[in-house]
């Protein structure tokens, strides 16, 4: 574990201690399981949003993917009867698609990441309203799937199979990013793209396939989303999701400017944010503060982790010239 | 002026540096130095990479505080000089880092914070500030006028730039650090006359370079640097290359060429007729045989840098062959180029070369992940193994492998370059200005090491603007202009004239 993540795991307990002391049912295990729930789904797609920042990329288009394929997902398998296996398949596929797109036009025609996605926001949110014509998607009365629902908002032992899914996921996303050759040539690419450029890195495929584990991800969660929420309102549901996830991963330690960040930092990140929102439920703080305080937070999250950065900064010039003098 | 002999009381200097120390915690960068500059004199100020140039300087410019001793400028004492104060004290800098904005147009860059105005509105003078520019543009001798726009500059016109730049700040002392590491022969020539003009004008030019042929030009006087100390100082008459280098290093250098030792051998790659964007005209032929160094030679701009990207597949070939062991070959990528053995050793290092935020040894192994990992997981006991090999056979001097590549040394950090590409199996390696900005020890490694890869029957082509190097180290010299190879010199023929002719095309 780096330095920083002991830093917001210290921060996460230490908030969660005066969350405690202030009201009890913190800990209760209603509480704990209904949070592991909201961490494992927006911890399924910041860990993707995560790849992206990790190239010097943004996907905004997150939150809308989140409404127009859990729309999708929720009529086929409710107004169609196709078998739910198959429209997960579908679902990820259409999530696959949007992120290749998002990709292709960002490395092949040079286009920026905001814009790209800023139109993926538009686009989906506004194709996902017309669709459904403004109607809330949702099931059959009294309809079940038990398979799915097991997988989806099931519980064992009391911990939310949601919370399992972003543990599994979040695994293998740390043996890709941490541990395999294009986990290093995402680094390098995220540093100097030039550079790896030189090096012989495909560049634009590694950028592309960053922009689709994100979306792949986001689909995920996308159904996870569907199921949890049952219905599937087109013009809010996923409101804003891009910003969670961009918040988590920037709490995480991500740079925007790309080559910086871990997973192990991008869930605790997304963990200190469901914590945050927990705090302003349990502690009687009216709800329509709830952005302000996560901003607060942020905000005094990421300064302080700069000052620390240009400390570190300032000992490590010290050194060079130390170097620099006995060589 | 030179040849006259120094007479006896000096007159005051412009800039007396008194016993100036600087220590860092744990490190002393600089003791005790202490340098005089007259008005109108050209002072050289060498020393290798870390020598305390840079720090002296930048107590200079006041982005510094001495530790200890006391600067007198006129008869002004200062412990200390704000950036403020050293620019009202008329120092100004022209930085090896070019610090121009390419997004304005070059009188809005040389006024950049003394914009000139009018009218009640204080709006902008932009017709008043070109044609301020103009006659500063004359005298360093620039080809471009006030409007043009420095995005559409060569790296060589915007050194020009900042020159002008610095005599529009009415400056009686210029610091030049590295001026003319992307300049090219002619372009050279002008600055030294620039100097020359400077010098008329009692204009002091404190001169910053490794080119010590440079130096030997244009310097009445040269301090060396050596680990923080002044090692000595030379007065017009000493001013010889190997004085210089035995002060810098402090031991005399062996010379730069060594013959090859094993046998020249066939050819490697040919170009024929190659044609790039840069000269889209000019059809370029050339040959590397294994086993020798052949040197391009050729002004900044004549297309060698596009000619060594086209091999390597970062810039599209727009005619013309390239054949590989007498095979047709063409890179559309560099992982093309470099899975058939064909490295690019890149002019910009920090652009270019380097992960610099990343570690050394992330750096070494960047280029061949996939054969140190087994099912795409990397095997970091293989990492670390290829990287410490690497860095004990290039002596690279870090730390350790952890440390980021930017806490480097210019010579280190190219090592580190060399070190991702001599790990592998190199066919033929394009070193593109293999040595600029790295002090003349690492230097001389760097040579070694070309001459060595070319005797393990490795082609090598040197992309080399310096005159002495590119001379001193290649067995044949092919001479690049417009685009175009005029000629071809083998090692007896060499010498600069003949280099030079080939390369500006004077009869």
């Amino acid at each position: 574990m780096q330095k920083k993540d002991m830093g917001l795991t210290v921060l996460i307990i230490l908030v969660g201690t005066i969350v405690y002391l202030r009201n009890p049912l913190f800990l209760s295990p209603i509480n704990l399981g209904n949070t592991a729930n909201l961490i494992g789904l927006f911890g399924l797609f910041a860990i993707g949003q995560g790849f992206v920042i990790m190239t010097g990329g943004i996907d905004l288009s997150v939150g809308s993917m989140i409404a127009l394929l859990g729309v999708v997902f929720v009529d086929m398998v409710g107004k169609y009867g196709v078998p739910w296996p198959i429209a997960a398949l579908i679902t990820i596929g259409a999530g696959t698609l949007m992120g290749l797109a998002h990709g292709l036009l960002i490395t092949r025609l040079k286009m920026q990441p905001f814009v790209v996605t800023l139109c993926g926001l538009l686009i989906y949110r506004g194709v996902a309203r017309g669709y459904t014509g403004e109607a809330t998607a949702g099931f059959p009365f009294g309809a079940s799937y038990p398979q799915l629902e097991w997988l989806t908002i099931g519980r064992s032992f009391g911990v939310p199979h949601c919370f399992f899914a972003m543990v599994i996921v979040a695994v293998i996303c740390w043996v890709v990013l941490h541990r395999s050759v294009f986990g290093r040539h995402l680094y390098a690419v995220g540093r100097n793209e030039d550079a790896a450029r030189y090096s012989g890195i495909h560049t634009g495929r590694v950028i592309t396939a960053a922009y689709v584990i994100c979306a792949v991800l986001t689909s995920i969660a996308a159904i996870y989303f569907a199921m949890f929420t049952k219905s599937v309102q087109p013009s809010s549901h996923g409101n804003f999701y891009e910003l969670y996830a961009i918040a988590a991963a920037v709490l995480g330690g991500f740079s925007l400017r790309g080559g910086e960040g871990s997973i192990v930092g991008v869930v605790l990140g997304a963990v200190l944010l469901q914590e945050l929102q927990n705090l302003v439920n349990l502690l009687g703080i009216p709800s329509s503060l709830n952005f302000a305080v996560m901003g607060a937070v942020i905000l005094l999250g990421v300064l302080a982790d700069q000052q620390f950065n240009r400390y570190r900064a300032r000992r490590r010039a010290q050194r060079t010239i130390q170097h620099h003098t006995t060589t | 002026m030179n040849s006259k002999p120094r007479l006896a009381p000096q007159p005051a200097p412009f800039l007396a540096m008194e016993a100036i120390s600087k220590a860092y915690p744990g490190v002393v960068a600089l003791a005790d130095v202490s340098m005089t500059v007259q008005a109108g004199e050209v002072l050289g100020l060498i020393g290798e990479n870390g020598a305390g140039k840079s720090t002296l300087m930048n107590i200079l410019g006041g982005v510094i505080a001495p530790s200890s001793g006391r600067i007198v400028i006129g008869n002004v004492v200062y412990e200390r000089l704000s950036v403020t104060e050293s620019h009202a004290a008329g120092i100004a800098f022209v930085h090896q880092e070019l610090n121009v904005f390419d997004n304005l147009d070059v009188a809005a860059n040389i006024f950049l914070g003394r914009e000139m105005q009018f009218g009640p509105l204080g709006l902008m003078d932009l017709k008043g500030m070109r044609e301020a520019a103009k006659p500063l543009l004359a005298r360093v001798g620039a080809r471009f006028g006030p409007e043009a726009r420095v995005l559409d500059l060569s790296l060589a016109e915007r050194q020009l730039l900042e020159i002008a730049k610095a005599l529009s700040t009415k400056a009686r002392l210029v610091i030049m650090d590295e001026p003319t590491s992307s300049l090219t022969i002619s372009e050279t020539r002008t600055l030294m006359k620039v100097i020359v003009d400077l010098k008329a004008q009692g204009i002091a030019v404190i001169y910053i370079s490794h080119r010590l042929g440079e130096i030997e030009e244009c310097a009445d006087r040269v301090v060396a640097l050596r680990d923080g100390r002044v090692a000595g100082e030379l007065a017009r008459g000493e001013i010889r290359h190997d004085a210089m280098i035995r002060l810098m290093i402090g031991r005399d250098l062996k010379a730069l060429y060594t013959p090859p030792s094993a046998p020249i051998g066939e050819v490697i790659l040919s170009l024929n007729g190659v044609t790039t964007q840069a000269w889209p005209h000019a059809r370029a032929d050339l040959d590397v045989l294994a086993g020798e160094i052949v040197g391009v030679a050729g002004l900044v701009g004549a297309g060698r840098t596009e000619l060594a990207e086209a091999i390597f597949g970062i810039t599209p070939m727009l005619g013309g062959e390239i054949l590989l062991d007498g095979k047709p070959f063409r890179a559309r990528i560099p992982r093309e180029a470099i899975d058939a053995g064909l490295y690019l050793v890149p002019e910009d290092r920090k652009r270019n070369g380097l992960v610099l935020e990343s570690s050394v040894s992330d750096n070494i192994v960047l280029a061949d992940l996939k054969s140190l990992s087994r099912q795409g997981i990397v095997s970091e006991t293989r990492v670390r193994a290829r990287a410490a090999a690497q860095r004990e056979r290039l002596d690279i001097k870090a730390v350790n492998l952890s440390q980021v590549a930017a806490e480097l040394s210019g010579g280190n950090q190219q090592k580190v370059v060399l070190a991702k590409w001599l790990s592998m199996r190199p066919r033929l390696i394009v070193f593109d200005e293999p040595t600029r900005g790295i002090d003349v020890g690492a230097k001389s490694e760097v040579y070694q090491l070309l001459r060595g890869l070319a005797d393990a029957g490795v082609g090598v082509m040197m992309i080399s603007s310096d005159m002495e190097e590119v001379i001193g180290v290649s067995d044949r010299i092919v001479v690049l202009r417009e685009g175009r190879v005029q000629g071809s010199l083998q090692r007896a023929q060499l010498s600069e004239q003949s280099v030079l002719r080939l390369a500006v095309g004077a009869n």
